[in-house]
């Protein structure tokens, strides 16, 4: 009912759809970690050029993740002024010279080229993972998922528990509905109507049968996977992994290339950032 | 001599969390290929004898075993489950919690996941199953996109791929429509025969487990073996009733109409029972009895006209549906799994907004009143009563509509007595909920919508998972209700005894509306709305056929009638 607020995997014929998930998952970890470390503007910019074409070929629409996206923008830009309001001489510390816009570097709130830089890396390091992150999870099947969180190290046991979520995230919200719906014709008021400790108050009504009957379930669901001998072994095979193929070797080459350009440029910078302004 | 596959030697069993044992002195013997039914009230340990036997007793339910048993030659003391998992598979009663994989090919090749085999082998067990058990086309699907049976096909295919050769079934007709429940039974038994299974079946429905044949009926009372034989053995002595068991109806037709059971042959199905003088007697019953048919209500309450609705524009639901329910009316909804019968109490009760149509009560738009503003006239009682109880105390829970509604201490207390009075739950009104059983904490939900003086309540399968005392208890209660209190009563229900024993009314829903609306009698024995509604024939309508009744239709409605007479008469 509510599906366009949540994204999804939905079948789309697009190389990055054939790839494994484990080559998916490793990409997106990797390039992550290297975005996350490195201040490098050129490096940032290449990476996010790479992921805005990667999101073009992989054929999602933008109505599909319209919502996402707004709450990740929304909640950048709030980083980026508290960022200012905390720290507004921090890109002079950084960079070790001060081209001022306005004030001096004397007063606290001063603003300088240095920290519109250092800020503008930042809104690159917050950008280029989000297409990233929306092709792993919108072009691997849920089931492989957890095969493929298994794959790079992670328990069976937490990767199944990832998919056991995804498989009754819809029961449990139509018991939720269902319940929410019962507790309304009783009385309990939960629109936007009532005050806002009258819903608060409907609201724990909801949540304690909610709680109840999927205690129940998980109790269900737990026998039924230990009659079916799952946890015993140390290892599982996976009906839905993809085995790794030519293409995933490429794109695992092309990830490592990327990494290694990364960490070239801490040398040739001499540390994380890299400074213009000199 | 062949061994038993499945051995109990003065076997005993208390769980820890309890203070006296629930099984005790079990001495029972199933051997290889053998189709046993165990059956026996809530609370008997049938189930808990089935956890023995796959292995989830003592490992995880702890507990003191006493004496022995074995199963496929281990000693349940010191196997796991995981042991036992190779020779026991278990279909678990709801089918939904059992379906653990994000598709349905993940969930039949489950366990081999387990077993680390590889996708070749998992790819060529599926296949074979899923063509053995008719899935093919459903592979891909997932858990929501499928029908119950459909799930349960799905549950066997998962355990049989496995080529255990000890199947174990709990409760499996639990959750099915009455034609999915048939079709069950009769796959159960196809397979048992084909791969010679040793298949142990968990059900107190007796009768829909009859329709196959069955080696041996084992039936437990109060944690001990009160009977295990043959079937017919056990139903001749027609002690079922007191075992807290419902008994066969065509069984129960036989005796009102003077038939001596121990003097027929082949009783375990109604299409083989035999005997000299059936027929006679059968006759001369039927002609005795006069048939009066009561007037049925005919004030109407809520009116529906040309109800449309669905979820998603291609696929309506309920389309062009009319109905009228009159002022103390006890009706049943009866139809196809997600033919729409929750659709439509959810329509009545505002859960879903209406497409387009017209609703009325007592001249009322209903259109136009909210979800709370409906509930003071229409209550809808769930399923499952934890779905609806949030508060810890029976009282609160029953007062929490009226405070709500902002009536004052006084007027809340002498309303809620007044209702848990009805409800015989007066004596428990400062007990905590969790202390009862599904039953009571079924009649606090039933309280706290009475509770507000509805005109009407909706009732979703208010005796599933519930034994004959029980039943009983709750359908007498309802039937006072809708008697004495002229409550107007829906019951949406796939227990078609109950149908035709409680309700005066049947409604039938099919392709989105109405397809009759009749006397319960009239519909069981009009064999084109029970296919299409995928209802199951009453063995009754089965019984007055084979012995040339003039109308098998008057013999079923005299029957009813002759029971609920001895019923009002108690």
């Amino acid at each position: 009912m509510n599906s366009q607020l949540l994204i999804g995997y939905t079948a789309r014929d697009t190389f990055l759809n054939r790839l494994s998930g484990s080559t998916k998952l490793i990409g997106f970890v990797a390039l992550s970690i290297i975005g996350m470390v490195t201040y490098d503007t050129r490096f940032l910019l290449g990476v996010l050029l790479i992921s805005l074409i990667l999101f073009h070929f992989s054929k999602i629409k933008y109505h599909e993740v319209a919502f996402v996206l707004q709450v990740i923008v929304a909640f950048a830009i709030l980083n980026l002024v508290m960022v200012y309001v905390f720290a507004p001489s921090y890109g002079i510390t950084i960079y070790g010279t001060h081209h001022m816009i306005l004030g001096s570097p004397d007063h606290y709130f001063n603003l300088s080229w240095e920290q519109l830089f250092y800020e503008f890396n930042l809104l690159l390091k917050y950008i280029f993972a989000v297409p990233l992150a929306l092709i792993f999870l919108m072009t691997t099947n849920p089931s492989e998922f957890a095969a493929s969180l298994n794959k790079i190290g992670v328990s069976y046991r937490i990767s199944y528990s990832v998919a056991i979520a995804l498989r009754y995230i819809p029961d449990v919200q139509n018991d939720y509905r269902t319940i929410s719906l019962a507790q309304q014709a009783r009385g309990y008021e939960i629109s936007r109507k009532a005050k806002l400790m009258t819903r608060a108050k409907g609201a724990i009504q909801i949540i304690m049968p909610l709680i109840l009957s999927s205690l129940d379930r998980i109790e269900i669901i737990s026998q039924a996977m230990e009659l079916r001998r799952f946890g015993h072994n140390k290892k599982r095979t996976w009906y839905m992994a993809q085995p790794f193929k030519r293409n995933d070797y490429l794109a695992l080459i092309i990830i490592v290339l990327i990494v290694l350009v990364g960490i070239a440029l801490f040398k040739v910078n001499g540390g994380r950032f890299w400074n213009p302004f000199e | 001599m062949v061994e038993p596959i499945i051995s109990f030697k003065d076997f005993g069993f208390q769980y820890d969390s309890q203070s006296e044992p629930t099984l005790k002195h079990i001495n029972l013997d199933i051997f290889p290929g053998e189709k046993v039914l165990l059956a026996g009230p809530s609370g008997s340990g049938k189930s808990t004898l089935g956890r023995c036997i796959n292995g989830l007793i003592p490992q995880s339910y702890p507990g003191e075993i006493t004496g022995s048993a074995t199963v496929a030659g281990h000693d349940i003391k010191d196997s796991s489950i995981f042991e036992l998992s190779f020779s026991v598979g278990t279909v678990l009663q709801d089918p939904d919690s059992q379906f653990v994989g994000l598709s349905v090919k993940e969930d039949i090749a489950f366990s081999l996941e387990n077993d680390e085999r590889s996708q070749t082998e998992m790819r060529a067990a599926t296949k074979k199953w899923a063509e053995r058990l008719d899935l093919k086309p459903l592979l891909d699907h997932s858990p929501q996109g499928i029908s119950g049976g459909q799930k349960q096909r799905v549950a066997m295919a998962g355990v049989l791929i496995d080529e255990s050769n000890i199947l174990l079934f709990d409760e499996p007709l639990a959750s099915l429509d009455p034609a999915s429940g048939k079709a069950s039974i009769e796959l159960i038994d196809h397979l048992a025969r084909q791969q010679n299974l040793t298949v142990v079946i968990i059900e107190h429905r007796l009768e829909d487990v009859l329709q196959r044949p069955i080696d041996q009926l084992v039936v437990l009372k109060d944690g001990e073996i009160v009977g295990n034989d043959k079937p017919s053995a056990i139903l001749k002595d027609s002690l079922m009733q007191q075992l807290g068991l419902r008994e066969p109806l065509y069984l129960s037709a036989l005796q009102l109409a003077g038939v001596k059971l121990a003097d027929c042959d082949n009783i375990d199905s109604v299409k083989t029972v035999a005997g000299d003088n059936i027929e006679s007697a059968l006759q001369r019953w039927t002609a005795g009895v006069s048939l009066q048919e009561p007037p049925l209500p005919t004030e109407p309450l809520l009116t529906l006209k040309n109800l449309n609705f669905s979820y998603n524009r291609n696929q309506p639901i309920i389309h062009g549906l009319n109905l009228t329910i009159n002022r103390g009316d006890m009706l049943s909804l009866v139809g196809r799994n997600g033919t729409g019968k929750s659709t439509l109490s959810n329509l009545i009760t505002g859960f879903l907004k209406l497409d387009d149509g017209e609703m009325k009560l007592k001249g009322q738009d209903l259109t136009q009143l909210s979800v709370k503003e409906r509930a003071d006239h229409i209550g809808y009682i769930l399923q499952d009563p934890n779905q609806m109880i949030s508060k810890a105390m029976i009282f609160d829970e029953v007062a929490a509509g009226l405070r709500l509604r902002g009536l004052t201490d006084e007027e809340v207390e002498r309303r809620v007595s007044d209702t848990l009075k009805v409800c015989g739950l007066y004596e428990f009104r400062h007990w905590p909920i969790s202390a009862l059983s599904f039953g009571q904490k079924k009649r606090v939900t039933i309280a706290a919508i009475l509770v507000l003086n509805p005109e009407m309540i909706i009732l979703d399968e208010p005796t599933a998972g519930q034994d004959l005392r029980h039943y009983t208890e709750m359908m007498n209660f309802l039937e006072t209700l809708n008697r004495e209190h002229q409550v107007t009563i829906m019951l949406i229900t796939h227990d078609m005894h109950l149908m035709l024993e409680y309700t005066q009314r049947a409604v039938v829903l099919a392709d989105g509306g109405v397809l009759m609306d009749a006397r319960p009698a009239d519909v069981l024995t009009n064999e084109a709305v029970i296919e299409k509604a995928a209802l199951a024939k009453t063995s009754l309508f089965t019984l007055a056929e084979r012995y040339h009744l003039p109308s098998a239709l008057d013999f079923v409605a005299k029957f009813v009638q002759t029971e609920r007479e001895a019923r009002s008469h108690e």
